[in-house]
């Protein structure tokens, strides 16, 4: 049960002087929900990066499921079961919603150079795309063009095309940002439902989500961890609350 | 082989690499600050040979030809910049490369209604004429002397500004961050307007310094465009140094590659192949370069984006 | 799925399939001729449309497939070969093996690189073309017997030509609509779209992108060999640079990533160019003489104003 399934060791990452990733040790058991807090700009983004291949670490090493995959890029990691959504909406506009489930979805069925049928046809690929949006509660916005979503459906989208590729983890970058409080609570309830099922990183400003959904929280502050345990064990922890709850408080 | 005739083709080689520096220097600027990719720098290479050769039959005074020339090709160059090209730094790349394609039709058209099709006959001073006795057997014409000369004053002048005023740390933090410039207050429109114009200057005083050496006609700023790009992408885009080296290395291997690439087969292969594979791969030879870089550096020689 | 758009499609090209009967019926051969060039540029126009419209890869050097194609078909003429399923097959291998090559190296890169390399690998044939005096080196040289295939098809007989050519677009047409329309052309439409987000989801862009520009080359290779047998003269020309920019002016004149774009884009600018020639209420010298520069007027307004392209203004849904 309490397999881990990601883990990094001396993660390192700098930029000129700054040192955005500090030598960072981080470890995710299998089911947990984790979050990941910290003020702006403590290297929150830059490590998620790490882990999702974006960004190639200066030194340390990051292990998926025992396998070392420091040295992997993106589209390989997606293929291990990493899926990643963006702090900054990155959905295909142009598209409609099922034809971005679809495609995230074909990225996980063998390889497409496949040239002749129509892929919005198949009903291999928008089968499981739109019982993902059911799932989702996107299914009646199917046809919908991404770029005409409200936000709030935008960033349920990027979801739902990260759950298309059938990940074993889940790597979630400020999931409610820009969210109004209706959205906010809707996405978090969908996180909720997720809970358990998925591994879950979940970086996150939030503390309302952070607080529901997270079995373990870890603090990052200026590129390094400074604790690491359950929401109880975090909301008392004098360090924490003066690097950081206490800012906000 | 015969040592003078190497020493002149080297020579030779740094006379077309200042020249191609001269084009390369503003635009990677451009490229590197602007995002913008300007096929019409060519022909502000263009302007600058014709305004100068007009100037000179017109005045007699070389200066005063080549002051004006740098001037009106300055003056052209940003009324090009205020009027057309302001309007497609926020385009994509394809549309800057459709609009400076017009660009071009439009300037090497204007030109044939002013000057005709035929090349103009460009000539230089007599005081710049002439040979000079460089050692005992190898004489060198005293023009080409001069070019290398200018080319490398300007390349030590931009050095000097680019790595040790206020403006020149403004060009560099706009090549490699643009946002970060905007976001210091500067006022980014004015600086682009002063880096565009100094690259047409520079663009400019290529062309009046090549004009005498080769033809004066519509269309010349298009042939060693493309040269310059291969420059750039060799030296890596909005890097100074990288023009400058990419500028010397194609330079000397184009030049080199002509002189010696048919005699150097001719010793392995029959004079025949030899005489049909010695031009056809000297003419290649700096496109397969730059495919050689770039196999090993994607970004260049001298990358200075992002880091 | 057939949309509105492309029933229009259909209907253009039924329509010129009428024209030779027309051309015939009014005794105006010329347009047949005319006609045939636009086909064939369409084609290569069709062929950029998939890398530079679907792809967003803005290669400034398809016309290096346009010379492939056409020295394929002059070179074995030259020496005495005239089948055309040695030269066509020939044409067409070796424009996609020269684009695997091209493209390997640029296909790695994005931007301004990107243009500036396609650009100047176009320029080092364009160069080698010049440098080759065996066959013709800067002057060129003619292709006078055309493609010869085993008495099926006669190029010598215009009507049997154009017909061909018609054929070739509309199977050109037809295969692309399919392939963007695939898998495959799902992942470079997406590539195209959000680069970040399909290596997330596990795509590696490189081989999708070569692929496309593999076939594109390969289809404008073909193009080419249809071309130096319209001409029946072979130049370097085939591959100048500004050949490059016409082509990509034609798709986006048309309509980039629209099936329709290319065939009326490479319509109007020929038409156009034809016109802007022989145009004879303005004075014709200032005219005829200079049109390049009415041609860049218009290309710098079409860039700035009309950024849809003429397929935006047919009825119908947007692509």
């Amino acid at each position: 049960m309490n397999k881990l399934l990601l883990e990094t060791r001396e993660l390192r990452k700098t930029f000129g002087a700054l040192v955005a990733t500090d030598g960072v040790d981080f470890d995710v058991r299998e089911g947990e929900t984790h979050a990941v807090i910290g003020p702006n700009g403590a290297g929150k983004t830059t490590f998620i990066k790490q882990i999702s291949g974006e960004l190639r670490p200066d030194s340390g090493e990051i292990r998926f499921a025992g396998d070392d995959i420091t040295a992997l890029p993106a589209p390989q990691r997606s293929h291990k079961g990493l899926a990643r959504s963006f702090q900054i909406t990155s959905i295909y506009r142009e598209f409609s919603a099922l034809e971005n489930v679809a495609l995230a979805v074909q990225a996980h069925a063998g390889h497409s150079f496949r040239f002749w049928r129509a892929a919005r046809e198949d009903p291999a690929l928008t089968g499981p795309a739109i019982r993902i949006l059911e799932e989702i509660g996107l299914d009646r916005r199917k046809d919908v063009l991404a770029a005409n979503l409200s936000h709030g459906e935008q960033r349920q989208l990027e979801i739902a095309m990260a759950l298309a590729t059938r990940p074993r983890l889940l790597l979630l970058d400020e999931p409610v940002a820009g969210m109004g409080t209706d959205e906010s609570q809707r996405m978090i309830e969908l996180l909720a439902t997720l809970k358990g099922e998925k591994t879950i990183v979940l970086v996150e400003h939030d503390m309302d989500a952070v607080f529901t959904l997270a079995d373990r929280i870890s603090v990052l502050v200026y590129g390094r961890i400074i604790a690491t345990g359950t929401p109880v064990e975090i909301r008392a922890n004098q360090e924490v609350r003066a690097a950081y709850l206490g800012e906000d408080s | 082989m015969n040592y003078i005739l190497i020493a002149e083709q080297t020579l030779n080689g740094l006379q077309l690499g200042v020249m191609l520096f001269l084009l390369a220097a503003g635009l990677t600027l451009v490229f590197g600050i602007m995002n913008l990719v300007n096929l019409a720098h060519g022909a502000l290479y263009m302007v600058g040979a014709y305004l100068t050769t007009w100037f000179y039959q017109a005045t007699g005074s070389y200066l005063l030809a080549v002051v004006l020339g740098l001037a009106g090709t300055l003056a052209v160059g940003i009324v090009t910049e205020l009027v057309a090209l302001r309007t497609l730094y926020e385009r994509d790349h394809l549309d800057q490369v459709l609009a400076t394609f017009g660009l071009i039709l439009i300037f090497n058209e204007l030109i044939a209604i002013v000057w005709g099709r035929a090349a103009l006959y460009s000539t230089i001073p007599d005081y710049l004429s002439g040979h000079v006795q460089l050692t005992d057997s190898l004489r060198y014409p005293l023009y080409r002397l001069v070019i290398i000369g200018v080319g490398l004053a300007v390349a030590v002048l931009l050095w000097f500004t680019v790595s040790r005023t206020r403006i020149g740390m403004l060009i560099r933090a706009g090549a490699s961050n643009r946002a970060m410039v905007a976001a210091l207050g500067v006022n980014i429109r004015l600086l682009y307007t002063i880096v565009f114009g100094v690259g047409a200057a520079l663009a400019g005083l290529a062309g009046l310094l090549s004009g005498p050496i080769y033809a004066v006609q519509p269309g010349m700023g298009e042939l060693i465009l493309i040269q310059v790009f291969v420059v750039i992408v060799i030296g890596g885009i909005g890097s100074i140094r990288g023009a400058f080296a990419g500028a010397l290395i194609v330079g000397m291997v184009d030049t080199m590659g002509r002189a010696f690439l048919k005699p150097t087969l001719a010793t392995v292969l029959s004079p025949t192949a030899a005489e049909t594979a010695g031009p056809a791969l000297a003419s290649m030879l700096i496109y397969l370069l730059m495919a050689a870089v770039l196999a090993f550096r994607p970004e260049g020689l001298f990358p200075s984006r992002g880091s | 799925m057939i949309t509105t758009r492309n029933w229009i499609l259909v209907a253009i090209l039924l329509l010129l399939g009428a024209v030779p009967a027309a051309a015939a019926y009014f005794e105006q051969p010329f347009y047949l001729d005319l006609l045939r060039r636009v086909m064939i540029f369409a084609i290569a126009a069709v062929s950029l449309n998939l890398i530079l419209g679907y792809g967003g890869m803005v290669s400034f050097g398809h016309a290096a497939y346009l010379g492939i194609g056409g020295y394929a078909v002059g070179i074995l003429a030259h020496h005495g070969i005239h089948s055309g399923w040695l030269q066509w097959g020939l044409a067409i291998g070796a424009s996609a093996l020269v684009a695997l090559a091209i493209g390997a190296i640029s296909v790695r890169t994005s931007g301004i690189y990107f243009i500036m390399i396609t650009l100047a690998f176009t320029q080092m044939l364009y160069y080698l073309g010049i440098s080759i005096e065996e066959y013709g080196g800067d002057d060129g040289m003619r292709v006078p017997v055309r493609s010869q295939f085993s008495g099926l098809v006669d190029l010598n007989d215009g009507t049997q030509f154009y017909f061909l050519v018609l054929g070739i677009l509309a199977a050109s047409l037809f295969l692309v609509h399919r392939l963007v329309n695939s898998r495959f052309g799902m992942v470079l439409q997406a590539i195209r779209s959000n680069e970040a987000r399909t290596r997330a989801i596990g795509f590696s862009p490189y081989p999708y992108r070569l692929a496309a520009f593999v076939i594109s080359g390969a289809m404008c290779g073909l193009a080419g060999a249809l071309l130096v047998n319209h001409t029946a003269y072979l130049t370097p020309e085939f591959m100048n640079w500004t050949r490059s920019g016409e082509l990509m002016f034609m798709v986006i004149l048309g309509g980039i990533a629209t099936s329709a774009g290319p065939l009326l884009g490479a319509a109007v600018l020929l038409l156009l160019e034809d016109v802007l020639q022989g145009w004879s209420l303005l004075p014709r010298e200032a005219v005829r003489d200079h049109w390049q520069l009415y041609l860049g007027i218009f290309l710098v307004l079409v860039v700035l104003f009309a950024r849809r392209g003429l397929a935006g203004l047919l009825p119908g849904k947007n692509e």
